[in-house]
């Protein structure tokens, strides 16, 4: 009390004093969301630093590269991008049903417990994914190949010969969309569940069915959810390594078949394969490999962040 | 739409269930598909046609039957629209029922093959001068257990603070910024990380620098955007007044937010942690690059090649000697111990986050 009697007369504002925790503290936090900011400059910084010598590396390097750097990656490239897509055009629609059943068709008392079984899938290791990939599904599936080159092996994409082991870009991508459903399902529910109620019970009042409800006052509200949904399921789908390295048989081919055993690699794939017995500047020529994949999915992923945090804040870490 | 043309089929007295399916119908309808084909493939079995009983196949078929059933069966008695709804009704219910397929198929393989060598050799023995049975995960375990500590102690202080720096401090353009590239930085591929943390480590130390540290270096930078995201949205939901009863009473921002914020959302942040390092304690593809493979025990993170669980996994399945079955068995045994831990983490972490959640009501 006695220190305001003893200020002077007119409107000076109290200030707060500034303590010594507070400035250490608030810069403690400052700096590491800073350091957060750095450590993605320098992941693209080291990548690139690391990339250079790959453009004059000399051919033979590694195995399989004979020209320049870009005829080296770009069936990788290739490999990378059909892999996801196949991996997505399998995921979408089961993600959506997923999503819709827990969010609007399951019991209300389950539902929780269904999303976390389905949350399941997301915590299995790539690896293990990738172990059943190889030993249990593509032999299971492997039958089911010879039929479809036997019957329909006129059309382009089922085109034989059959691969004997039922190690194919389609085993793999079926594997990759088993492991990217969690994520897209999980951003799909956030999404569904923040439809307005008002218009869903609306629409249930005027007699819709359930379905003509969700089409109706659901689906129009998550266009956009479920756009960057599948694009952070592209990103995810892209960057798996472990579980292509162990299901794909590769190649050095662009090709569309889906069924034989001359498969493009993905990029992450191949420098799983090759790093460990990579030397010189054929390290070099995998690192630049690498920085054209993040490239790559940090491309996608901004996108998709971009359509997404429009919305309403979401992350996959949740 | 008259009302005429509903009670098209006259069966019961009751005209509000005129032209509706019982109640249970689908369900009854789901059991009957599941059990035909049941039958169909035991008698496949039993003909000799397929060498074991497909429990899969049997549940994929059925309920595919069933889809049919219901939407053939809905389209006579109840009309167009109501047999579309519940042909969206059962395609969405398929969806989910054969997704959950690969999950049981893979949770049974794992169990079953792993159990092979769930032993205590498994857990005492390094891979050391091993040839062909026998040899374990020992150092293996080790060195998942070592690389993520050190991971964790890197990433923990890391993430906590800048989500604090978000959810307190952070205004303008640098905590969107930051709010976005750590969104973005989720999606970075693991290798990509495996890489940065191999370049770093190769420009300070010179070339094919392999070690624990630097796995650990990899393992937190997918981790660190997975405790930031997750914090930040469990401190969030700190009640504002807690904060202003505080400064009420002349705390200073910094005990408050030690003092007052974060014991109230320890549950909330523990349970983000624990989810986040069971995400990266089954990271292969950075280990592999970053800490390479070994077969013996190495405790420390400073020097020389390290070996960890899913690079073991790897290992055993992609070099296998020339009689392969005890490297499988290796291969699966060590995928059950990952799997168990991993689900260990996550059971855990959601208990906590329930035992210990904030009580808002005295």
């Amino acid at each position: 009390m006695t220190a305001t009697a003893e200020r002077p007369k007119g409107i000076v504002r109290p200030k707060a004093k500034v303590r010594l925790g507070d400035r250490v503290f608030s810069l403690t936090t400052v700096l590491s969301g800073a350091l957060i900011l750095l450590v993605l400059v320098l992941v693209a910084l080291f990548l690139v630093v690391q990339s250079i010598p790959a453009f004059s590396a000399k051919p033979n390097a590694l195995p399989g590269l004979t020209g320049s750097f870009w005829a080296y990656v770009g069936p990788l490239v290739f490999g990378t991008v059909w892999a996801g897509i196949l991996a997505l055009i399998m995921a979408t629609p089961f993600s959506l049903g997923i999503a819709l059943f827990i969010s609007h068709y399951a019991p209300r008392r389950i539902a929780a417990v269904l999303g976390y079984v389905i949350d399941l899938l997301a915590a299995v290791p790539s690896v293990v994914f990738g172990l059943w990939g190889v030993l249990v599904l593509a032999p299971f599936i492997q039958p089911f190949y010879s039929t479809l080159v036997n019957t329909v092996g006129w059309f382009p994409l089922f085109a034989g010969p059959v691969s004997g082991t039922g190690k194919t870009i389609l085993t793999a991508a079926i594997v990759l969309a088993v492991m990217v459903i969690p994520i897209m399902t999980a951003i799909m529910r956030e999404i569904f569940l923040q439809a307005p109620v008002l218009h869903e019970e609306a629409a249930l009042a005027l007699g819709a069915t359930r379905w003509e409800m969700i089409r109706m006052a659901v689906l129009p509200f998550a266009r956009s959810g479920i756009i960057s949904a599948i694009m952070l399921g592209l990103g995810r789908a892209l960057g798996e390594t472990l579980a292509i390295a162990i299901v794909l048989s590769p190649a050095t081919v662009i090709n569309v078949f889906l069924l034989t055993s001359q498969n493009p690699n993905t990029i992450a794939a191949n420098i799983a394969l090759q790093f460990n017995e990579a030397q010189g500047a054929g390290v070099n020529v995998l690192i630049a490999s690498g920085l054209v994949l993040f490239v790559i999915t940090l491309l996608v992923n901004m996108a998709a962040r971009f359509v997404v945090n429009r919305r309403k804040a979401f992350s996959g870490a949740n | 739409m008259s009302i005429a043309i509903r009670p098209r089929t006259a069966t019961g007295a009751n005209t509000l269930t005129a032209g509706k399916l019982p109640r249970g119908t689908a369900w009854w309808l789901l059991v009957v598909s599941w059990v035909i084909f049941t039958v169909i493939f035991l008698l496949l079995k039993a003909s000799g046609a397929t060498a074991n009983f497909n429990i899969v196949g049997a549940l994929f078929f059925g309920t595919v039957l069933f889809d049919v059933l219901i939407v053939v069966i809905s389209r006579i008695v109840e009309g167009g629209r109501k047999a579309k709804d519940r042909l969206i009704t059962s395609l969405v219910t398929t969806a989910f029922i054969v997704t959950l397929l690969p999950l049981v198929s893979l949770i049974y393989t794992v169990i079953s093959r792993g159990v092979a060598r769930f032993d205590p050799m498994y857990f005492g023995d390094s891979m050391r001068n091993v040839i062909s049975v026998g040899g374990g995960a020992f150092h293996a375990i080790i060195g998942t257990l070592e690389i993520t500590a050190a991971a964790s102690i890197i990433s923990i202080p890391i993430g906590l603070l800048t989500s604090v720096y978000l959810v307190e401090y952070g205004r303008g353009h640098l905590a969107n910024g930051i709010r976005f590239f750590v969104d973005v930085m989720t999606g970075i591929p693991s290798i990509v990380a495996g890489l940065f943390a191999y370049s770093l480590f190769t420009i300070i130390f010179g070339p094919a620098f392999q070690a624990g540290i630097v796995g650990a270096v990899a393992l937190s930078v997918l981790m660190i955007p997975v405790i930031v995201r997750s914090s930040e949205e469990i401190l969030k939901i700190v009640p504002n007044e807690l904060r202003e009863a505080s400064y009420a009473l002349g705390v200073p921002k910094w005990l408050t937010i030690m003092k007052i914020i974060l014991p109230t959302s320890i549950a909330g942040l523990t349970t983000g942690v624990m989810l986040a390092i069971s995400r990266v304690i089954g990271e292969t593809a950075p280990l592999l690059l970053t800490t390479g493979f070994t077969t013996s025990t190495n405790f420390n993170l400073f020097s020389d090649k390290m070996m960890t669980l899913p690079v073991f996994v790897y290992t055993q399945y992609s070099t296998q000697g020339p009689i392969p079955a005890p490297y499988v068995d290796r291969s699966w045994t060590g995928a059950l111990v990952l799997i168990l831990i991993v689900m260990l983490l996550n059971l855990v972490a959601r208990l906590v986050g329930r035992a210990f959640a904030p009580k808002f009501k005295r």
